[in-house]
C-alpha cells in the first residue's frame, strides 16, 4: 500500500464512473464533458505508469483539440433527444453483439498480458531515463515506416476532408484580407496642393467687403 | 514587384507596429492632463447653466412677480408656479417648484425672466439621494440665491455687454 | 541558502518519519513539501495578478495622458484590494435557464489549468515544484485545457452573446495553440531538451545576451509572444470579449467572485506566458552581461554577470509591461484576419523556421562561424 496505488484506485474509479456516465447521461454536452474527464483520468493513470509523454500527448491532442471541436459541434447542434432514442430496441441486438465481442477481445488481450507477466509491478525507471527520448528512438528507428505511413494516411484524410468541404460560392462576396492589407494610403488618397482661393481673390464671383466673413462666427456686440 | 517585397519585409519586421508602440511610448512620459476634481477644477464660464436660484433685490425683496413666463417657456415642463396677492397688494408666487429631474438646463427660464429673478448659477455640486430630493421648492431656491448672490451678480455683470 | 533549506527539509523529514513510520512518513513528507512549494509559488503569483491589474490601469492611463487610479491609499496602491472586496461582496447572479452546475464549474475549470501550469516553471536551478522532463508538454497541455472553462461558460450561461464569445475564443485558441507549440518546438530543438531548466542552461554561452535563443529563433520568439497574446484573449486579439459587439463575450452573465475568477485566470495566463517566454528565448535567470570582461572586472561590476532570479523577474516584468503597452496601442483585429494570421502566416513561418533550426543543428553547419555561438556544443 503506497500513495501511487491509492491514486491508481482513485483515478481508476473516476475513469470507470466517467466512462459509464458518457453513455448514460442524456445531455450530449454532458456526455462529451464526461468523455473529457475520462481522457484526463486515463492520462493521469499513464503518468502513474511513467508514460508521461503519451499521457501529455493524450491531454494535448484529445482533450485540448479533438474534444474541443467535438464540443463545438455538439453545442451548435440543436439535438432532439426524443429522436435520438428512437429505434433503441430495434438496434439493441446488433449493439449487444458488438459490445460482447469487444468485451471478449479485451478480456483476451488482458489475459494474455497477465499470462506473460504483464501484471507484475512496474519498476521505477532510473534517473537518466527519459520516456520521450525512448519513444523517439523506437518510433524513428524500428517503426519508422509504419510511422511515416500513418502520417501520410492522416495527411490524405486532411486533404480530402478539406477538398470535400471547401467550395467557394459564387453568389457570396468575401473580403480578401491579403489584398486589404497590401493597400497603401497612396492608393486610396491623393493629397492635392492648391493655392487658397477666397477673400483675397480678384475673380471671386461675389466680391464681399473684407472682414465681414470673419465676423460671421463671432457674436456681434451691439 | 520591388514594392511588394518591401511590403512583405516591413510586415514581417513589424515596422508599423513598432512605430505605433513608439508613439504610445512617447505619450507614456507626457505631462498628464488629468484634473484632480474636488481639489482642482476647470474654469467655468459666467454663462454656466448650473443649479437654479431665485434672486432678491438689494433691499431683500424677492424679484419674482409671478408672471409665469418661465413656466410657459420651459420645454421640459419642469417649473410649477402658483400665485396669489400678498398682504401689501403685490402679486407674488405662493409656490415655485423646479423639478430638477425633468430640467434640461436649457436656460430658457433665465432668458424669459423680465426681472432677472430666476437664474442658473455656476454651482453644480448638489445631489439627491431620492427622487424627491431633486424637487426644489421656493424657499430652497431663494436660499440658493441668497448664498451665491455675489457670484451671480458678478456673472451677470460680466455677461451684460453681450446681451 | 540552499544548505539552510536542506537542513529545514531534513528536520521535517525526520518528524514525518517519527510520527507516521517508515512507509507513510516519506510519502506524507513528499505531499507536504509539494503543498508548501505550491503555496510558495502561487501566493506571489496571485499577488502579482492583483497588482498587475492596478499597473495595467496605470500604464493605460499614462499612455492616454491620464493619471490612472490614484485615490485609494497612497497613489492608489490599495485599489486592487478595494476591487477585490467589492467583488466579494457582490451578489452571485445565476441566469435563469443556465446550467447551474456547469455555470459554477466553468470559472474553476478556467483558473485551475492557469495555476497548474506554474508547477513546471523554474525560477532558478532547483527552484521548481516539478522538474519534469516533459515540462513544456505539461505547459502546453495546461494552456489547452483553459479552453474548456471558456467554452463551458459560454454554453452554460444560456446567452447568445456568451456563446458567440466562447466559440470565437475556442476557435482562436485552438488555432494559436498550434503556432505556439511550433514556436516552443524550435526552442526545445535548440535547447536539446524539453526540460525548462536545461533549455536555460543551454543558453549559457560566453557571449551574454547574444548567446540566448532570441537571436537565432527571433521569428519564433515573436510568434510565441504574439500567440501568447491570442491564447490569453488579450488585445489586439480580444474579439472573444468584443465589448462593442457581444457585450463582454463569454463572461457576460458572470458577476461577483465568479467573474473575478475568470479575470484571475486570464491574468495568471498572461504572467505565465511572460515567464515562459524568457525561459525559452531570453536566457531565463542568466545575466545579459555574462561576458568575460564584465566577470573579470572586479567585485564592483562582476555581480552583474551572475545569474539571478532577479534577471528572470526583470525580463518577465518587461514582457508583462509589453502586454499592457500593446493593449494601449493597437486596435482590435478583425476576426477573419485573426484566423488568417494564425493559420496562414504563423504556422508556415514556424514550420519553415523549425526546419532551418534543424539544419543549423546538424553537425557541420552547427560549427560554422556565427551559428557556433548558439548551436556549436
Amino acid at each position: 500500500m503506497n500513495l501511487p496505488l491509492v491514486l491508481f484506485w482513485v483515478y481508476g474509479a473516476i475513469l470507470i464512473a466517467g466512462a459509464i456516465a458518457v453513455i448514460l447521461v442524456r445531455n450530449p454536452v454532458h456526455a462529451a464533458l464526461f468523455l473529457v474527464l475520462s481522457f484526463f483520468t486515463a492520462a493521469a493513470l499513464w503518468i502513474l505508469l511513467y508514460a508521461e509523454f503519451l499521457a501529455l500527448t493524450l491531454v494535448l491532442v484529445y482533450v485540448g483539440a479533438v474534444m474541443v471541436l467535438f464540443l463545438f459541434v455538439v453545442m451548435m447542434l440543436d439535438i432532439n433527444l426524443e429522436r435520438l432514442r428512437e429505434g433503441f430496441w430495434k438496434s439493441l441486438p446488433l449493439a449487444g453483439i458488438v459490445g460482447v465481442l469487444m468485451a471478449i477481445e479485451m478480456v483476451a488481450l488482458l489475459a494474455r498480458g497477465a499470462a506473460t507477466g504483464g501484471g507484475a509491478p512496474l519498476a521505477a525507471p532510473g534517473a537518466g531515463y527519459s520516456n520521450t527520448r525512448a519513444l523517439g528512438m523506437v518510433i524513428y528507428t524500428d517503426y519508422v515506416f509504419p510511422f511515416e505511413i500513418a502520417a501520410v494516411i492522416l495527411l490524405v484524410a486532411i486533404v480530402s476532408a478539406i477538398a470535400l468541404t471547401l467550395r467557394s460560392r459564387k453568389e457570396t462576396k468575401y473580403q480578401d484580407p491579403h489584398s486589404q492589407l497590401s493597400v497603401h494610403a497612396s492608393d486610396r488618397l491623393k493629397i492635392v496642393k492648391m493655392a487658397s482661393e477666397g477673400l483675397s481673390s480678384e475673380s471671386s464671383p461675389q466680391p464681399s467687403p473684407k472682414g465681414e466673413g470673419a465676423n460671421v462666427g463671432g457674436g456681434v456686440a451691439k | 514587384m520591388l514594392e511588394r517585397v518591401k511590403d512583405i519585409a516591413s510586415s514581417f519586421m513589424l515596422t508599423e507596429l513598432v512605430k505605433g508602440l513608439g508613439l504610445t511610448g512617447r505619450h507614456l512620459f507626457a505631462r498628464k492632463i488629468t484634473v484632480m476634481y474636488p481639489e482642482e477644477k476647470t474654469p467655468a464660464s459666467p454663462r454656466m447653466r448650473g443649479l437654479h436660484a431665485l434672486r432678491r433685490y438689494p433691499n431683500g425683496e424677492e424679484r419674482c412677480i409671478a408672471c409665469k413666463l418661465c413656466e410657459a417657456v420651459c420645454p421640459a415642463l419642469a417649473i410649477t408656479i402658483e400665485s396669489d396677492q400678498r398682504d401689501d397688494g403685490t402679486r407674488r408666487t405662493t409656490r415655485y417648484d423646479i423639478d430638477l429631474v425633468k430640467c434640461i438646463f436649457c436656460g430658457f427660464c433665465e432668458e424669459s425672466c423680465p426681472v432677472d429673478s430666476i437664474v442658473e448659477t455656476r454651482f453644480i455640486e448638489y445631489h439627491g439621494e431620492s427622487r424627491g430630493d431633486l424637487l426644489y421648492t421656493k424657499p430652497m431656491l431663494l436660499a440658493i440665491g441668497d448664498r451665491f448672490e455675489a457670484q451671480i451678480a458678478a456673472d451677470r455683470g460680466e455677461d451684460a455687454p453681450f446681451r | 541558502m540552499n544548505d539552510y533549506l536542506a537542513r529545514f527539509q531534513g528536520y521535517f523529514q525526520g518528524q514525518a518519519n517519527d510520527w507516521l513510520g517508515p512507509v507513510w512518513g516519506p510519502q506524507a513528507f513528499t505531499v507536504g513539501r509539494t503543498l508548501a512549494m505550491i503555496v510558495m509559488v502561487l501566493v506571489p503569483v496571485l499577488l502579482t495578478v492583483l497588482y498587475y491589474q492596478l499597473v495595467e490601469r496605470w500604464v493605460i492611463g499614462w499612455i492616454q495622458v491620464r493619471k490612472g487610479p490614484n485615490r485609494v491609499g497612497w497613489k492608489g496602491v490599495l485599489q486592487p484590494i478595494a476591487d477585490a472586496i467589492k467583488l466579494l461582496m457582490k451578489e452571485q447572479v445565476v441566469p435563469s435557464g443556465a446550467n447551474k452546475v456547469l455555470f459554477m464549474l466553468a470559472p474553476i475549470l478556467s483558473v485551475a489549468p492557469a495555476l497548474a501550469a506554474w508547477s513546471i516553471v523554474p525560477f532558478f536551478p532547483g527552484w521548481v515544484i516539478s522538474n519534469a522532463d516533459a515540462a513544456i508538454l505539461v505547459m502546453l497541455a495546461m494552456t489547452s485545457l483553459g479552453i474548456y472553462g471558456i467554452i463551458i461558460a459560454g454554453w452554460a450561461s444560456n446567452s447568445k452573446y456568451a456563446f458567440i464569445g466562447s466559440m470565437r475564443a475556442a476557435a482562436q485558441m485552438v488555432a494559436y495553440e498550434l503556432a505556439m507549440g511550433f514556436a516552443i518546438v524550435g526552442a526545445l530543438m535548440a535547447g536539446q531538451s524539453m526540460n525548462l531548466t536545461q533549455i536555460v542552461a543551454a543558453q549559457q554561452t560566453p557571449y551574454g545576451a547574444i548567446g540566448w535563443f532570441w537571436i537565432p529563433l527571433f521569428p519564433l520568439f515573436l510568434i510565441h509572444y504574439i500567440a501568447g497574446l491570442a491564447e490569453t484573449n488579450r488585445h489586439p486579439f480580444d474579439v472573444a470579449e468584443g465589448e462593442s459587439e457581444i457585450v463582454a463575450g463569454f463572461h457576460v452573465e458572470y458577476s461577483g467572485m465568479a467573474f473575478a475568477v475568470f479575470f484571475l485566470a486570464e491574468y495568471a495566463n498572461m504572467i505565465l506566458i511572460s515567464t515562459v517566454s524568457p525561459l525559452l528565448f531570453l536566457g531565463g535567470w542568466l545575466s545579459p552581461f555574462d561576458v568575460s570582461f564584465v566577470r573579470d572586472a572586479g567585485p564592483a561590476v562582476s555581480w552583474l554577470a551572475a545569474p539571478s532570479v532577479l534577471w528572470l523577474l526583470a525580463k518577465t516584468a518587461f514582457l508583462m509591461f509589453l502586454f499592457l503597452w500593446i493593449r494601449a496601442s493597437f486596435p482590435r483585429y478583425r476576426y477573419d484576419q485573426i484566423m488568417r494570421l494564425g493559420w496562414k502566416v504563423f504556422i508556415p513561418v514556424t514550420l519553415v523556421w523549425i526546419a532551418l533550426t534543424g539544419v543549423a543543428l546538424m553537425d557541420p553547419v552547427a560549427h560554422w562561424p556565427v551559428l557556433r555561438i548558439w548551436f556549436g556544443r
